[in-house]
């Protein structure tokens, strides 16, 4: 391909859709079902719960500091897969694309995908292709959906969730969403945090090894760890204590978070997992956690209390309470 | 920590009866809440949340004018982000985050030097920063028209509806039902206009003021040095934030607010209308005053009937008494700025309710 | 109206100036304090520098931090 730019005929479904499956997307997730280049994969499933999960992708920009937009569109996807107890097994790939948009950014993007597929043990097995005008996306836009096979004994979510239970996390809060922060447009700041977008499976699989009692687990993306303490605690009618002496934050995420006002509990991970096990066995978990490079840093935060029910309460630390609020949805720099 | 909780205990047995501080800063607000402050403070002593958040007081007419301005297609709105909710008028409400939705150009940056920044980039079209704040934020915009005259940036205005703290103070002090008993002064609005401003309160109320910083331990300090001057029924200004606030404040930033602004009177929601205690635009810069610029008609603010936010923010009701409380006015539909704000006292009260509750 | 921080100047250009907060850093207008250095702590609001810390007021921030178990300093 010598153009420099995706065109509107690229989503026609004619000779240049073909061409760019062909030279850009074929190669680059190479394997027999999708080489078949079929309307549909044909997957043969076992007898037993398999995991299903989609999810869309519009980030911008769509590079940022430790990831892109494709790196994160296969973490995303296999995370939600892995908190379900589920091993990654197929993706699919659905990608709009603005018209205009550099092709050497689509290889960029393209190759991202492949290197976290193959390091998240994922075949890409069906994909789409269309193309909107200029101006009626951002870019690209991008949708995976994921498929796993359920390889916990029990069945993980909120209504397993009990008094009693530790809630642990595997690592550092508000890196993602500070990185991508800084990027945006007229919120001018520099900062050296990395987005810690990656692939949890191996992570977790570890954790599930482990031998302990686990009851849900769940990856804080957008809305940080407050949306997912949150919706736990409502959905399993119980109350979360967590002791913000414990929260692990880093000095630059807070220095961000200090800058613009806002609160780092409320900020998107693409990386950590939030892991709710039996009391008795936190030590385990966390030790298998610090085992693996991913959650170094991991350590207990909190734990699961029959009141207040349905809501997420912080212990300060002057040894006050409040509660933690579902986050408004925004992340806007503020003067008050 | 652990004295200054048993010293304000101690006090506050002293005092013997009900003892009411008013914060009126927004952001104190914030910090008392978010550190658990006022469970740690004896049962007689209770912390009310004055009028202190500038976005909160913004009255309705103020958005109705921003959000017209949003959608004339040849201007760019930039704000900070504490704007975006706030509801307008009824019966329509609207805010900006709506106009946004529905295809405004809005902007949200971190300092009004961004929007004159804007204006350079965009020659095109005509930049309106919408001007909120008190004293600490009201000469950051002043330096930025300054900045715009004297680059000769032609397309950027300010919507002005800054806000000034002794009139308020004073206006809450001037109803009979009141019951304040020490004010928490606004650590960094001080920092600005110098400690010496709240003078005239003790000495014309007899009402203690002390000058609070923002981490829980200057808060709890301050409150232990309230708590300690109404034992002794003293009636100081004292500055509890010393490593920021003097008497005298920032002498450059004063001059730059009385280069370009002028005291007006202003509307406060929940409040109404409170002489003095605004600033506009000199005339000497009306070509960056948004509203001479654009023919903007401040509408006569419509409180939503029904709307007790003056009567919550002067302590005198609380707000289960407000019929709105819980019905109309909801956190995620707010009326008036006692539910505008996240640490409200009607949205803190809601909150906090639900978590007895349950 | 009072988010303001400290933040410590890192680079100098006349009245504007690169400030960090542990490490996120931007630029900020310093035509309000007197006489800025290099190494100096500022309050910070909306983008301008509206205090100068003295060495001795650091300090002071740095304990009630430390009593806090919160971050001071940056080094």
């Amino acid at each position: 391909m010598e153009r420099d730019r995706i065109l509107l005929a690229h989503g026609g479904g004619g000779s240049l859709t073909r061409e760019l499956i062909e030279e850009l997307f074929l190669p680059a997730f190479d394997n027999p079902r999708l080489r078949l280049l079929e309307d549909s994969a044909v997957l043969s499933l076992k007898a037993q719960d398999y995991a299903f999960t989609t999810d869309s992708y519009v980030v911008k920009p769509y590079f940022f500091p430790g990831g892109d937009i494709g790196k994160l569109a296969v973490c995303g996807t296999v995370n939600d897969l892995a908190v379900q107890g589920a091993r990654p097994l197929w993706l699919s790939l659905g990608v709009i694309l603005e018209e205009g948009l550099p092709l050497a950014d689509l290889r960029k993007i393209v190759d991202s995908i492949r290197a976290t597929a193959v390091e998240a043990g994922v075949e890409i097995v069906t994909g789409d292709t269309k193309v909107v005008e200029r101006g009626k996306c951002e870019g690209l836009y991008i949708n995976t959906t994921g498929i796993g096979e359920i390889v916990t004994p029990r069945r993980l979510g909120a209504a397993e969730v009990r008094p009693g239970d530790a809630v642990i996390v595997s690592g550092n809060l508000g890196e993602h969403g500070v990185a991508v922060l800084s990027r945006r447009e007229g919120i001018a700041f520099q900062t050296s945090v990395v987005s810690d977008c990656a692939a949890l499976w191996q992570l977790v699989k570890t954790v599930l090894d482990a031998g302990a009692e686990i009851h849900a687990m769940r990856d804080p993306t957008r809305g940080g760890l407050a949306a997912t303490l949150c919706d736990i605690a409502r959905a399993s009618g119980i109350g979360i204590r967590l002791q913000e002496t414990a929260l692990p934050i880093g000095r630059e995420v807070r220095g961000a978070c200090d800058l613009l006002g806002l609160d780092p509990l409320t900020i998107a991970n693409e990386g950590k997992v939030v892991v709710f096990c039996r009391g008795a066995d936190a030590e385990r978990v966390l030790s298998a956690m610090k085992s693996h490079p991913l959650g170094q840093h991991a350590c207990v935060i909190g734990e699961v209390t029959e009141k207040p029910k349905g809501m997420a309460l912080l212990r300060t630390t002057i040894g006050g309470e409040r509660i933690i609020d579902m986050p408004t949805g925004e992340d806007l720099p503020r003067i008050c | 920590m652990n004295t200054l909780v048993s010293t304000i205990n101690e006090l506050a047995r002293r005092v013997g009866r009900d003892v009411r501080l008013m914060e009126v800063c927004g952001t104190h607000t914030m910090s008392a809440f978010r550190s658990g402050l006022p469970q740690l403070l004896p049962s007689n002593v209770r912390l009310i949340s004055g009028p202190g958040c500038p976005v909160c007081v913004t009255d309705t007419n103020y958005i109705d004018a921003a959000i017209a301005l949003c959608r004339r297609p040849d201007v760019i709105v930039a704000t900070f982000g504490d704007l975006v909710r706030v509801p307008g008028s009824p019966p329509t409400g609207g805010s900006l985050e709506r106009e946004r939705a529905a295809g405004a150009d809005l902007r949200v940056v971190y300092s009004p030097t961004d929007a004159v920044a804007l204006a350079q980039e965009n020659p095109a079209k005509q930049v309106v920063f919408l001007g909120v704040g008190f004293e600490t934020t009201a000469p950051t915009v002043a330096a930025s028209i300054v900045q715009a005259a004297k680059d000769g940036v032609r397309n950027y205005s300010v919507l002005c509806a800054h806000k000034t703290m002794p009139h308020a103070m004073e206006a809450l002090l001037h109803d009979q039902e009141v019951k304040i008993d020490g004010f928490i002064c606004p650590g960094h609005v001080s920092v600005i206009t110098g400690a010496a401003m709240y003078r005239f309160i003790c000495e014309k109320y007899k009402i203690p003021c002390v000058v609070a910083g923002f981490e829980a331990w200057d808060m709890l300090k301050t409150i232990e040095m309230l708590l300690a001057q109404i034992v002794e029924g003293h009636a100081e200004v004292e500055i509890e934030y010393s490593r920021s606030v003097n008497e005298r404040g920032n002498v450059a930033a004063q001059k730059l607010l009385t280069e370009v602004f002028e005291e007006c009177d202003a509307g406060w929601r929940g409040l109404g209308n409170i002489p003095r205690s605004g600033l506009a635009i000199r005339a000497k810069y009306a070509q960056f005053d948004a509203a001479k610029a654009f023919g903007v008609k401040f509408e006569a603010a419509r409180p939503h009937p029904g709307c007790r936010c003056g009567d919550v923010l002067r302590g005198v009701i609380t707000p289960p008494d407000c019929k709105l409380y819980g019905k109309t006015c909801t956190p995620t539909d707010p009326v008036g700025p006692c539910m505008v704000s996240i640490e409200g006292t009607c949205a803190a009260f809601f909150k906090y309710d639900r978590r007895a509750a349950a | 109206m009072c988010l303001a921080i400290p933040a410590k100047i890192v680079e100098l250009n006349g009245t504007t100036a690169t400030i960090s907060v542990d490490g996120a850093s931007r630029e900020v207008d310093v035509s309000l304090v007197e006489e800025p250095r290099l190494g100096d702590y500022v309050l910070v609001h909306a983008g301008f520098a509206i205090h100068k810390w003295e060495k001795s007021e650091v300090d002071e921030w740095e304990a009630i931090r430390a009593a806090a178990g919160l971050p001071g300093v940056t080094t």
